[in-house]
């Protein structure tokens, strides 16, 4: 457990003295929300109808921003191998890196999203339900984000890669994302998005170390 | 240093061991063993398959062919430490986070962490982040690791590379008190590497052309 701890402590330590990493996805977050209308135009009803799938396409995209953080310093400068090692299983390390990429990657997101909601005149009912199934929603998102990092972490390009590999993976979370929102059977929206986020986190860790722990350095 | 674990009898055997890296094998068919206390020393040219041989055996890499075992080991526990080229020190940890992190994910038995940093020669830089260190600092900082994680078996791939001559003394000094307390150690290096006690040294020489093992 104190092993679990201090990775915990070391990701975070490492996330927040990282400097502006996690201002960028939020700018990218605010500015994905903040371009919409300008180029749709300024409708209001329109907007406010297309304000879900936005606010989850931005989401995605900042999500999808930070994945490269992941691994990929560990890997540059051979701290992967030695955690390869360590006593605490890989997937544990998955797992407290997991936790505080979503911490730090995701969180922020949803912190930022009353103003996305505000430039896409979003109604406060509908702001409500977005906050709640981005909070359901982004663990999942994260989840299959570290398998795809994992398992394109050896690959050079890999960071262009692992989009493509979650791209699928994600669109279930997308349409129940949004479908949690605007849809009439918004509570069974929001119960399969909760699933797919446990199933997507409680699996993930170990798929992801089985990538590391079979991808050669 | 008395207080410390003594390892229990352990030994690594290698019987036809083919390292490559990309299925081209760099290595002739390698038979190798090391035992409790004695400290084998990869030599050879650039491009030989030192680091390739240290990281097989780190099972980093898959060997191509033969197999190596650990023999008498606790399956449950991590034997081995490697202590590659990078140094995988965070720059923006302190010296003393990095140690202390390395330290509890590997296991927490290991000496602690001030007396590691004494021992290499870091103590008055504990809290310093370690992106101000010197090469040949950041290359002690990761020597100190050897000490806080309780292993036996040591994989060191160049571990004097960017160390003044009194760095040399302290992995000599290391390398000998690991042997003391019965670990044992594989170290490719360039530079001679003399323990006071030359029985406890053996030389595998790697390499096409050059071809004579002592083991």
């Amino acid at each position: 457990m104190t092993a679990f701890r201090a990775m915990l402590i070391r990701e975070l330590h490492l996330a927040l003295r990282g400097g502006g990493d996690m201002l960028t996805l939020v700018l990218f977050f605010v500015i994905v929300g903040a371009i919409v209308p300008f180029a749709v135009g300024p409708d209001r009803e329109l907007l406010a109808r297309i304000a879900p799938g936005v606010v989850w396409i931005a989401a995605f995209l900042a999500m999808l921003l930070g994945l490269d953080r992941l691994f990929r310093p560990d890997h540059e400068d051979g701290s992967l191998i030695l955690l390869r090692q360590a006593e605490l299983p890989l997937s544990a390390v998955v797992a407290a890196k997991l936790i505080v990429h979503w911490a730090v990657s995701a969180l922020p997101l949803i912190v930022a999203s009353p103003f996305v909601a505000m430039l896409l005149a979003m109604d406060v009912a509908t702001f409500w339900r977005t906050l709640l199934s981005l909070l359901l929603g982004t663990p999942a998102l994260a989840a299959f984000g570290a398998v795809g990092a994992a398992v394109t972490v050896s690959i050079r390009r890999g960071g262009l890669i692992a989009p493509i590999l979650i791209a699928p993976l994600s669109i279930p979370v997308l349409i129940f994302g949004t479908g949690s929102i605007t849809a009439t059977q918004s509570g069974a929206a929001l119960l399969f998005l909760a699933a797919l986020s446990l199933m997507a986190t409680a699996l993930s860790p170990f798929a992801a170390a089985l990538a590391i722990s079979s991808g050669e350095d | 240093m008395t207080s410390r674990q003594v390892f229990p009898p352990l030994s690594l055997r290698a019987t036809g061991l083919v390292c490559g890296r990309g299925g081209m094998a760099l290595t002739r068919e390698l038979t190798v063993s090391v035992a409790s206390g004695h400290c084998l020393l990869l030599r050879g040219p650039n491009g030989a398959g030192k680091t390739t041989l240290l990281l097989t055996l780190a099972g980093v890499i898959p060997p191509l062919a033969g197999g190596f075992a650990l023999e008498a080991a606790d399956t449950e526990l991590q034997n081995l430490h490697y202590c590659g080229h990078r140094n995988a020190i965070k720059p923006r940890l302190s010296v003393l986070e990095n140690l202390d992190f390395w330290r509890a994910v590997n296991g927490g038995t290991g000496e602690p962490v001030e007396a590691a940093l004494d021992e290499v020669g870091l103590a008055a830089l504990a809290n310093l982040d370690a992106g101000y260190l010197s090469a040949g600092q950041t290359r002690r900082l990761a020597l100190a690791r050897l000490l806080v994680s309780h292993r036996p078996l040591w994989l060191l791939d160049e571990p004097t590379a960017a160390l003044d001559i009194e760095g040399h003394d302290l992995v000599t000094r290391l390398l000998d008190r690991h042997l003391d307390m019965g670990g044992f150690a594989i170290a490719a290096t360039h530079d001679p590497i003399t323990l006071p006690d030359p029985a406890r040294m053996e030389t595998l020489v790697l390499g096409a052309r050059t071809a004579g093992a002592s083991s």
